[in-house]
């Protein structure tokens, strides 16, 4: 697609997409209300499944439009190797970081232009930091994020199906995730 | 009657989070379309830094293994991250939510309204959620929507252990120390 590869090649121009995805990306962030620290917490204490209901909803809809753009060639596969080392480790300490600051790196942002003080202080503060930590940490801990490969890249080549039989069964999977949900009364 | 549905829903205060979803869905497949990006917002913070430290003193940061793979510069990623937070104000303006708060009503119920204590934790949180998201490579953005829907094996474990993470420590807080 020559058109689709000059405008990703148009620098100002990209930039200036990013900042508009990320207006709309954050106006139905708030409109959602998981740019609320209530919530995100409701949600890692199970009391309110917002959170996981917007998250599924986005993949439900996300995984079909993709694997369609994918099939036409109009998009490419993004999906990379992962390691224990890197995912599970990370993702863990992702995860406490996740519950004392009670935002993500997205909805913290989100949370700042609603005016929560503390996203801008601690959060805005806090990741700054963190990057500069992990920057120089980052030639010594390299041994780790490449410790224990997974032996596939994608969840098809796992399961040794189909990618469209793949996308099937996951629909199905989260539909039924939700609708439990809402039968539960969550 | 259409205008009137759009602008009504405009100034609603919450949206269905099945539409929210389904409109972030659509969002990251265009942004895969228009950006070949997949929409996460992590890497922006490691653009903020970099440039802030290339303004301070440049050959540090031209030193540092990391900045060599993730050049810091103005980009698409760093931009998404001001986006955010303009298209959160609009929102919250036009929902009629918008206030200016330093302790969330779920801390202090818990913990008291002492803004350096939340200030405190936030910060420590932050550190290590930007620790984390560069060391799993992604955020709940990058690894829980825009990899899972590209069925990332890598992004689902990751987004399984940012809630396993986020679940156990949010439960002590809460129930053991608050």
């Amino acid at each position: 697609m020559p058109l689709l590869s000059r405008l990703h090649g148009n620098r100002g121009l990209q930039i200036a997409l990013g900042l508009l995805f990320g207006v709309a990306f954050g106006f139905l962030l708030q409109k959602g209300g998981v740019t609320n620290y209530n919530v995100i917490i409701g949600q890692l204490l199970l009391t309110d499944f917002t959170v996981l209901k917007v998250m599924l909803s986005a993949v439900i809809v996300g995984m079909i439009g993709y694997h369609f753009l994918k099939h036409t060639g109009y998009v490419q596969s993004h999906a990379a190797e992962g390691t224990i080392g890197s995912n599970v480790i990370g993702g863990l300490i992702f995860g406490v970081g996740f519950a004392l600051l009670g935002y993500c790196p997205g909805t913290v942002a989100g949370a700042v232009g609603t005016g929560a003080l503390d996203a801008l202080i601690g959060g805005f503060g806090g990741l700054i930091i963190g990057v500069a930590i992990f920057v120089e940490v980052f030639p010594r801990i390299k041994g780790i994020l490449s410790r224990g490969p997974f032996p596939v890249v994608t969840v098809p080549e796992l399961l040794g199906l189909n990618q469209w039989v793949t996308v099937i069964i996951m629909e199905i999977v989260m539909i039924g995730f939700l609708w439990f949900l809402t039968w539960l009364g969550y | 009657m259409l205008v009137n549905v759009t602008t009504g829903l405009l100034f609603d205060t919450t949206w269905s989070p099945y539409l929210v979803g389904a409109g972030i869905g659509i969002l990251v497949c265009l942004a895969l379309l228009l950006s070949d990006r997949p929409i996460g917002c992590s890497s922006g913070y490691v653009k903020v830094r970099g440039l802030i430290g290339r303004a301070i003193d440049s050959r540090h940061i031209e030193k540092k293994e990391y900045y060599r793979d993730v050049a810091p510069v103005v980009d698409w990623s760093l931009a998404l991250i001001p986006g955010i937070v303009i298209g959160a104000f609009i929102s919250s303006m036009l929902s009629g939510t918008f206030q200016v708060i330093v302790v969330p009503a779920l801390w202090s119920a818990t913990f008291g309204s002492n803004a350096a204590g939340r200030i405190a934790v936030a910060l420590a949180g932050g550190v290590l959620l930007a620790l984390g998201a560069r060391w799993a490579g992604g955020c709940t953005s990058g690894h829980g929507i825009s990899g899972s829907i590209q069925l990332s094996l890598a992004s689902m474990i990751t987004a399984a252990c940012f809630f396993a993470g986020g679940i156990a420590t949010a439960m002590f807080l809460f129930y053991v120390i608050g």
